[in-house]
């Protein structure tokens, strides 16, 4: 029963949905206030609704209610309380009404805290951002319902997936969906704006702390799933560049770029157009990669031919609002004239290479995760059998018809390209001053940090063993984007006596603690990504029960290996000790796990995770002979990387704090008490 | 999602990644294999190189690269053996060759064109930014203002 009211308010809600979508906004066009106003209540039931399916949902889950097919699929009875909710999203059905859930929320949240907003300005936002609901309404009930009953329920289910039976992996879908979503409020912004035919200072305001927040999200949703893959996928990489992975990167890197330009439009009214434009992009990666995740279509055009109804779907979704957001951009744009000028050395400019570099990576990207699919479209796969010609085919461009992979090396090589200016430009324009500035002042504040960063790249040169110059340069590229920042919060007090400076840091804005914040995260994940790559050392032997063995600095002995029993698990695991310099630093567990009901093996690595440096072992298969298979890693500054990243989104949230973004109401009333009632 | 390649390579055979009896006794040689697999994906995996990954498969084509390796094959040599049996699917780093360059060309392009297309912009915007420099006699009543 529960089931079916859940079912029924996601109906119900679907119905709210397109009221909300239509109303507001021909009462915006009209300018009748009491259309306008149905926005905000229709909001708040919009979210209760959904809220309620989604607790049906969960509530299946929880009490294993196997005539749901999706808790048959996804659950299994034996399975421990956490997993059970987390296997509420770890599927296709429910990851898409968490999203919508989410969705709503953010929704709901305009609502709730945009009283400052103009009434016309709200009502548009709300009335686009149900818009987007409703498309995905239509998905979830038309082509993928959670809520469908099965007529002979089985005894028990089938399992989550043992690898998603991870708390790391538990949390990351929710945080990546946050920020997914979170980027449709900056597309209803942009599209709100164009509808409404103006774009100020106070829009930028209120555009730039939801940017802020998806951004943040994104961070930490990223962060926890290379975190995971660190752990869990037993070899302790971090990044694949992997479709999926790259579908929220690219989000990512445009949401950086949009909160940047934010800035521009808010301090000085510049920039307009190309902030509207790239928050409609930004939402539009979003929307891609929800249809490059869902629809399987870069592993192959074939599987996403097998299951086109979901994937289409998605792709409508996609032209629609993408294609619509650009229509109405290129209709509008002339309106959004720009009021600030700036010269050519200012920070204006360097906040526009900031979007250049972090827009060229995005779709860079971008660009390596299609081509697979583009060359198999161009060449004579069969998806052009249906009595179709392949017209790329037939030009003669493509005369291997065949497959190719793009990989790592691709992606370093292109990445790198863009991130090394990002990073050396960085600490240079942050101290610009707006409008126009000196670049001989500028470099000649940050010349001792370039001293500093090259003085310890050479240091670091000259204490590795190897010739690689990645490690150097990471050292150097840290070290100087990290020293900028310090630097330029140090600038900020101004002149005077040291301590008066001190003093005056204290009481710098919260935005100033932000950038600086996030700014050093950056630096520190740079650094310890080529850290890591650079001096990482590796081990793999076979190892009897005793035997002890050194990798580096460390010597490892494998004290025993005994039988593991878990909830829903059974397996192995190898007692490791740690020994530096003779004496025993610690111990490890590393564990090999099957759990039978999904008939899988997963591998837990033992990890001793130090300041600078992580052991990092993996117990393999008995040998033949007698014996374990033991690969022994020894991952130079990996925590580094994911408290790089904790700290850009720490340094988020702090601007987002800003007594700026948060007093905003009052600014906001003088902006539209200026502007005459339409 | 990525664990789907997981659940495929690991049902396919549980096995870790390079297992100690691959392991060449040449160090020299073994090196010269590790680099070569890393840019090697395994044909049933997602996304995953010959060196990363548990598959079956992967164990025989890292086997497959070091026997020839150890016949005296150049690095070339060997990478073209297996290209010949796989196809350039397996290659993690597509040539630059035909239509290839379009995408070992895009992220220089792209800069390129953004780069130019945002001078301009900016050059005309500076333009317009009216006033020139102050001179030196009203920078220097500025100093003095500052200092002050």
């Amino acid at each position: 029963m529960i089931i079916e009211l859940g079912h029924f308010a996601l109906i119900l809600a679907a119905l709210v949905g397109v009221v909300q979508m239509v109303v507001p906004l021909i009462g915006a066009h009209k300018g009748w206030r009491g259309w306008m106003a149905l926005a905000d209540p229709a909001a708040t039931v919009q979210f209760l609704l959904v809220g309620f399916s989604f607790a049906a949902l969960t509530y299946a889950f929880v009490v294993s209610d196997f005539s749901l097919r999706l808790v048959v699929a996804n659950s299994h009875s034996d399975k421990p309380m956490l997993y059970k909710i987390s296997g509420v999203w770890g599927n296709h059905e429910g990851s898409m009404l968490l999203w919508l859930l989410i969705l709503v929320l953010f929704g709901a949240c305009a609502s709730w805290f945009g009283s400052n907003l103009p009434a016309s300005l709200r009502a548009r936002v709300l009335g686009v951002q149900a818009a987007v609901s409703v498309a995905f309404y239509a998905f979830i009930l038309f082509t993928s319902n959670p809520f469908e009953r099965l007529e002979f329920p089985p005894f028990n289910g089938q399992d989550l997936n043992p690898l998603l039976q991870d708390p790391g992996l538990a949390f990351h879908p929710p945080f990546l969906y946050l920020g997914y979503v979170g980027l449709s409020m900056s597309f209803s912004f942009a599209i709100a704006a164009l509808l409404e035919g103006r774009v100020d200072a106070a829009w930028g305001r209120w555009v730039r702390p939801w940017t802020l927040a998806a951004w943040i999200f994104l961070t930490i949703g990223i962060a926890l799933g290379s975190w995971w893959a660190y752990y869990e996928l037993g070899w302790g990489g971090f990044w694949f560049w992997d479709p999926v992975e790259n579908a929220s990167f690219m989000p990512w890197l445009l949401a950086a770029a949009l909160l940047h330009s934010a800035i521009v439009v808010e301090k000085r009214e510049s920039l307009k157009a190309w902030t509207i434009l790239l928050a409609i992009l930004a939402f539009g990666f979003s929307l891609l990669g929800t249809f490059i995740v869902r629809s399987g279509v870069l592993t192959s055009v074939h599987a996403f031919a097998n299951d086109p109804e979901r994937g289409v779907f998605i792709l409508m979704i996609l032209a629609i609002f993408v294609g619509g957001g650009l229509l109405l951009f290129a209709l509008r744009a002339k309106a959004m004239e720009s009021k600030g000028v700036f010269g050519l050395v200012s920070r204006e400019t360097a906040l526009v290479s900031n979007n250049v570099l972090l827009a060229v990576s995005s779709f860079v990207v971008f660009w390596g995760t299609i081509w697979p699919l583009v060359v198999e479209l161009a060449s004579a796969s069969p998806v052009w059998r249906g009595g179709m010609a392949n017209p790329f085919y037939a030009l003669g461009l493509f005369d291997k018809p065949e497959q190719v992979s793009v990989g790592p090396p691709f992606f370093d090589f292109a990445f790198t390209l863009i991130f090394v200016p990002l990073t050396i430009i960085l600490p240079v324009g942050a101290v610009l001053a707006w409008k126009r500035g000196s670049l001989s002042k500028a470099m000649k504040s940050m010349a001792p940090v370039a001293a500093l960063a090259i003085a310890c790249g050479s240091l670091a040169f000259a204490l590795q063993t190897g010739r690689s110059a990645l490690g150097p340069i990471g050292v150097i590229l840290g070290v100087w984007v990290v020293g900028g920042a310090c630097m330029d919060i140090w600038l900020r007090t101004g002149r005077g006596a040291i301590s008066a400076r001190l003093k005056r840091l204290t009481r710098l804005p919260r935005a100033d603690w932000g950038k600086f914040t996030a700014h050093s995260g950056l630096g520190i994940s740079v650094f310890a990504v080529a850290a890591l790559l650079a001096w990482e050392a590796e081990d793999i032997r076979v190892a009897q029960v005793g035997d002890r063995w050194d990798v580096g600095i460390h010597e490892i002995e494998l004290a025993s290996v005994v039988e593991i029993d878990g909830p829903n698990y059974y397996g192995e695991g190898g007692e490791m000790n740690v020994y530096r310099n003779g004496r025993a630093v610690g111990q490890v567990f590393a564990e090999k796990r099957i759990y039978p009901v999904a008939q899988m093996p997963t591998t837990e690595a033992g990890i001793r995770n130090g300041f600078l440096r992580d052991v990092y072992i993996v117990l393999g298969d008995p040998q033949t002979g007698g014996g374990w298979a033991v690969r022994t890693y020894i991952k130079p500054f990996a925590n580094w990387i994911w408290g790089g990243a904790i700290l850009m989104a720490l340094g988020g949230f702090i601007s987002l704090s800003d007594r700026r973004l948060r007093v905003a109401a009052g600014a906001a009333k003088s902006a539209s008490n200026a502007v005459p009632a339409e | 999602m990525r664990w789907l390649a997981f659940v495929l390579c690991l049902a396919a055979a549980p096995l870790a990644a390079v297992q100690p009896d691959e392991i060449l006794d040449d160090a020299a040689l073994e090196l010269r294999a590790r680099a070569l697999s890393e840019g090697l994906r395994c044909p049933v995996c997602r996304n995953e190189s010959i060196d990363e990954s548990n598959a079956g498969i992967s164990r025989d084509l890292r086997i497959l690269l070091r026997e020839r390796l150890v016949a005296g094959d150049t690095d070339d040599q060997a990478v073209q053996y297996l290209v010949d049996r796989y196809g350039d699917y397996i290659l993690l780093s597509p040539r630059v060759e035909g239509a290839n360059f379009a995408l070992w060309l895009a992220a220089p392009l792209m800069l390129l064109l953004a780069g130019g297309i945002a001078a301009v912009t900016i050059r005309g915007r500076s333009r317009a930014a009216g006033p020139e420099e102050l001179s030196a006699e009203e920078q220097a009543r500025i100093d003095k203002i500052m200092r002050s």
